[in-house]
Formats: structure tokens, sequence, C-alpha cells
């Protein structure tokens, strides 16, 4: 095949595969916010189970993570800010970092492991089982029955988790901060209340939402494309992974790009 | 039976009108235009052996297949181009119960059967309770509502996916192999389940198969499938008495090879489509 | 589907017109659980005569009756079932557990002495 015809066709399916997850996001969007207006149920307690295992349950590991990564970039930011005698801009450094970049990040990326993949199997494994066709023949919509509660549940979970590692991506800093960088924690937490504006926080929690929907999105589609067997369900988790965090980065890259050229100069 | 594309208005008396139905894998015609009729109240026998067509045929009636054309008639209403409010309406007077049961893993067996209430009723919790019992006495499985899928036996499995089709009282019940890989005794028991069904509630049923034996203990009508094309459609009487190559191939076991030509088997190995049979 | 009540002697009778299904058998529970639960009726007698059809949901609904009636110490009976209810009853193996009557004189008759066997 010439090369200009494998790159059309290589661009067309990823496209073909975007337009899907977008079908699949709109359809859970119409089931979440529309169809209860119009009589249909929605599964709220499936919502909120999916919120547990999402969110609740991703607590701890979550909190592990981003605390080191705090503590990782304060020693990092360390390391140049020493030779310039700046050492006092570990907390700000630290805490811009943290809250526009890395706290949504390695949310997003925990999420990714721990859900993501689940989504894919879960939905995989009914696929094979023909649980979604029998779902179908019962007149039960399967975006509308699986979907729907995992998107709202990400939605709101991936940013509150969010908050919950920018916190501890701080305190984590601060460790380091207290113990090698000559702050105490009340210097220390004022001038990380100093750097921080408004804007960083509420931009990375937009960024943690959208991760959400991505995340779900491609969870979910992976699963409903799982072909027949049970190996395969292994090869759309997996899939589910690698593709989740590429296009993670990917929404990172555009949604930071927004919010740099929308900034106030 | 006119294969005419522009529908007519027609009323027809039959619970499910299948009209010059093509379906297509990819590129592959796995359905080369079928046609029949299952009268409401009647139980439809399709039988085939594996490759004839008959699973994909049974999920294009369910709707899970798309046919690539030709028209599927159900309780006079056109399956293809209701809108999907109807489309659900329709589904809700349909059971279905899936070769491996396909049942919902993460849920208990009572919970499988229950489900279908909760999402299309608004009856009460209580009385899905009992209707969840009902339906699991009816297939033998009193008392194992809280059990998961995984803890039951094949078997159990099939039967209880019965209990689920059943849990809406349908109008028209389909059955992916209702017996296959059951032991005799349990196969038995659920061809008695499905006359009684028939007898009590008038339920048009359609069963695919490939058990004789059930077959001709259940059937009114039997429709023979090869390799995408209807062979016969005939009464089970008519059936026994068919003097058509393929059918008493069929029925009296007849090891395949021998009646394949030179021709056929070349186009097998070389993966060819094989000819239309009139 | 219609269902009315009306008193004939100590027994209430509940008039049912129409075919029990899915989507209408709530109210047919919501009639008896009131007159065994609330109205304390000493005798619920359902009349099917007009029922053509009774399916899974209107058997249960006709089931928590009959329960409640015995938890409460009061007696329930159904008559005139048509030949697809006595099937269907007889499919869910409730025939015998039912107090069943052919016509509305043998019900009111009935009660005191002919109480169903227990399970």
């Amino acid at each position: 095949m010439p090369l200009t015809e494998t790159i059309g066709a290589a661009t067309l399916d990823s496209l073909a595969y975007v337009g899907g997850l977008a079908r699949l996001t709109g359809g859970a969007l119409r089931a979440v916010f529309i169809l209860p207006f119009q009589g249909k149920k929605f599964h709220i307690g499936r919502a909120i189970h999916q919120a547990m295992s999402v969110g609740v349950e991703a607590l701890p590991i979550t909190s592990l993570i981003s605390f080191f990564v705090g503590t990782i970039l304060a020693v990092n930011a360390a390391y140049e800010l020493r030779k310039l005698g700046a050492l006092h801009f570990v907390a700000s450094g630290v805490a811009i970092a943290i809250t526009r970049e890395l706290g949504p990040l390695m949310t997003a990326i925990v999420v990714i492991g721990r859900s993501g993949s689940a989504f894919a199997a879960e939905i995989g494994t009914m696929k094979v089982n023909e649980e979604i066709d029998a779902m179908e023949t019962m007149a039960l919509e399967p975006v509308q029955f699986l979907v729907a509660p995992k998107f709202l549940a990400m939605v709101l979970m991936v940013p509150c988790l969010t908050c919950w590692a920018d916190f501890m991506g701080v305190l984590g800093g601060g460790v380091f901060g207290v113990t090698s960088a000559g702050f105490t924690w009340g210097s220390y937490i004022q001038a990380t209340l100093d750097a921080l504006l408004e804007r960083d926080i509420m931009t990375g929690l937009i960024k943690a939402a959208m991760f959400g929907l991505v995340i779900t999105a491609v969870g979910c589609q992976e699963g409903f494309l799982t072909g027949l067997g049970s190996e395969q369900v292994g090869r759309s988790t997996t899939s589910a992974v690698v593709k989740s965090i590429f296009l993670v980065v990917m929404v990172d890259l555009i949604f930071t790009t927004i919010f740099y050229v929308t900034s106030p100069r | 039976m006119s294969p005419a594309p522009t529908s007519k208005p027609s009323v027809t008396p039959s619970a499910i009108s299948v009209r010059n139905l093509r379906v297509k894998y990819g590129e592959r015609e796995i359905l080369h235009g079928i046609s029949f009729e299952v009268p409401a109240g009647e139980t439809l026998v399709i039988l085939g052996g594996s490759g004839s067509g008959k699973s994909t045929l049974l999920r294009t009636l369910v709707g899970l297949e798309q046919p690539s054309s030709g028209e599927i008639w159900i309780q006079n209403k056109d399956f293809a181009s209701i809108s999907d409010d109807e489309r659900d309406e329709l589904l809700k007077k349909m059971g279905m119960s899936f070769q491996g049961g396909a049942l919902f893993g993460s849920m208990t067996v009572g919970e499988n059967v229950a489900l279908p209430l909760q999402e299309h009723t608004n009856l009460d919790e209580s009385t899905i309770e009992i209707m969840v019992r009902l339906k699991l006495d009816q297939v033998g499985l009193s008392g194992f509502e809280s059990y998961m899928p995984a803890q039951l036996s094949g078997g159990m499995k099939k039967r209880a996916a019965i209990a689920r089709a059943l849990a809406m009282d349908p109008e028209i019940l389909f059955f992916d192999e209702p017996s296959a890989g059951l032991d005799p005794i349990i196969a038995a028991g659920i061809d008695e389940l499905i006359l009684k069904l028939k007898k009590a509630f008038r339920i048009t049923i359609v069963v695919v198969t490939h058990e004789l034996a059930s077959a001709f203990l259940i059937a009114d009508r039997m429709i023979l499938l090869d390799k995408g094309v209807i062979v016969a459609n005939d009464t089970v009487a008519e059936m026994q008495k068919s003097l058509q190559p393929r059918v008493r191939q069929f029925l009296d076991r007849v090891p395949e090879p021998e009646l394949t030509g030179e021709i056929d088997y070349l186009q097998m190995l070389t993966g060819d489509v094989p000819p239309q049979r009139q | 589907m219609d269902i009315s009540t009306r008193q004939s002697g100590a027994a209430t009778i509940v008039d049912v017109v129409g075919d029990i299904t899915l989507y209408n058998s709530p109210q047919v529970r919501k009639v008896l659980l009131e007159l065994l639960k609330d109205k304390k009726a000493p005798r619920v007698i359902v009349n099917l005569e007009q029922v053509r059809y009774i399916d899974s949901a209107g058997v249960a609904s006709l089931v928590e009756g009959l329960k409640l009636s015995r938890d409460l110490k009061s007696t329930f009976a159904l008559y005139g079932l048509s030949r697809t209810a006595r099937e269907v009853l007889e499919l869910t193996r409730l025939i015998k557990v039912f107090e069943v009557y052919d016509n509305e004189e043998e019900a009111l008759r009935g009660g005191s002495t002919n109480v169903a066997p227990a399970r």
C-alpha cells in the first residue's frame, strides 16, 4: 500500500474512533441530563456505586502517589533553585506545578489504571458473554444502563480526587520544604497560598473533569469493541489503558493551550 | 410470496413474517433471501447444521443483526422501520433465551429475573419478588434467587435465562439451542416447559436447535436451513415424510461428506461463497 | 381494566373487568391491600368472570392478597376463572393454593368452613 494511502486510512480510523467516543459521550450525557425528564429511569444507585469505586476507593493510592510526587517535585526544584540561592521559591513552584498540571495528571493516571481498565474489562466480559446482546433484547439501552452512571461518577469524582491529590502533593512538597529548605509549616503554607491563584486550581479541575470524560469514553468504547473470546477482554483492557493515557495527554495539551491563550496577561 | 421491496400495508395474522431476508457479515452473505411466517401461538423450530445460518437468523429476528435487505414483520410491525420507542415496546413483548444463558454476572439470579420488571414496569417490589419466585419455580430453580450465575451449572444457567426471558410474560419467545449441552432429563424438562408455556399462555415460540428429538416434540412447524437458504418448511408430520435429499440427510443423520460434491468441497477449501440452492 | 367493590353480607366482592397485566396489576393490588389492611374486610372475594387473561403480575398481586389475608386471619377467594386464567394458575401450581369457586353463590357460601389448605 502506498504511504499516502496508509496515512489516509490511519487518519480515517483515528477520526472514526474519536467519533465513536463522542457518540458514546453524547449518548451518556443525554441519558443523564435529558432522558430522566422524559420519564426514563436513571440509575442513580448505580452512579453512586460507581462513584464509590472510582473515587472513594482510589483515595489511598492517589494520596500516596501525589504526596511523593510533591516531594520529588520539591527536591528537583530545590536542586536547581539552590544554585541561585532561591530555595524559598520551592513552595510556589510545587504549588503551581501540582495544581495546574501534576495533580490532575497523576490522578488521571491512577484512575485510568483502576477504573478505565475496569470499565473495559467489565463491558468486554459482558460483550463476550452475550450480556450486552441480552440487554438489547430486553429493550435496555446499554449506554443508558451501563455507561451513563459511569460518566456521571467519573465527571464528579475525578475533580474531587484531583482536589485531594493537589492537597497531598502540596503536603509532600512541604515535608521537604520544612525539613531541608528552611521553611516552617506556617511559612510554607503561607508561601503556597501566596503563589496560588484561584485560576490555577480551577483550570486543574476543569482538566480533571475532561480527563474523567475521556477515560470513561475510552474504557467503555474498548469494552464494546471487544471481539469474541475471553482473551479479547485482556486486549481491550490493555488498549483502554494505553489509549486513555495518550488521549488524556492530548486533552491536557489542548486545554493547557486554551487556558494559556485566554489567560489575562 | 412477493419479494417486492415496496412494502404493502399488509395485515397478516402471523406473529412473525419474514420476507426475502438477506443478512451479511461484512462482504459475506449468511442468509440468502429467506421467507417464512410464524402464525400466532405456534411453535416454529429452525433446524440446521452448524454454519447453516440459523443462529444469525435468530439474532436478526430479535434485532441484534441488521438485514441487508428484506423485511421482518413482528406483530404486523416492520421491525426495520419503526421508531425506537415502538421497537422497545415490541422488544418488551419478546423474550430471548441465549445459548449460554447470558445472565448478568454481577447480579444474583433473582436480580437477573427482576431486572426487566424493575426497568419497564411500575410494579411494587413485593409483587416483583413474588413474580421472580414464580418464574424460577417454573424452570425448577426455586430457592436459587440469591445465587450468583457463576455458582450455577450450565443447565441451571440456561433455565435461569429462560426464567428471565419469561419475566415480562412475553408474547413471543425465542430460544437459542435450549437443550444443547444439557443432560437428557433436564433437556426433557425444558421441552416440557416450552409445551406448557405454549398451552397456558399461547406464546408464539421460535426455537433454534439441532436436537431432533426435542424438535419433533415441541414443533408445530419446522424449517430446515442449509447454507443460508430454506430447504424445507413444513409441518412436523410432512417433514418426517419428506423425501427431499437434504431433509432426509439431516433427519437420518447422514454424515456430511457423502453428499457433498467435489465442487462444494473445493469451494469450502478455497473459502468461496457456496452456490445458492433453490 | 376496571375494578370496583361491593358488599354482600360479610363478604366484599371485588369485580374486575378486563385483562390483568403487568401494567395494571398495581391497581388490583392496591384495592386488595386497602380492603384487607385498612378496611379490615373479613372476607374478600375476587370476581374474575369478566377477566379473559391474567398474566404473572396479576397472579403475583393475587398471591399478595392471599398472603395478607392469611396474616390478618381473614379469608380470600376467587371465582369465575376463565379457561386461560385457570391454566395460568395451574402452570404456576397455585390453583390448589387459592380458594377457587365456580360462581358467586358458591363463593359466598364457602369461606368460614372451606379454608384453603395450608402449604
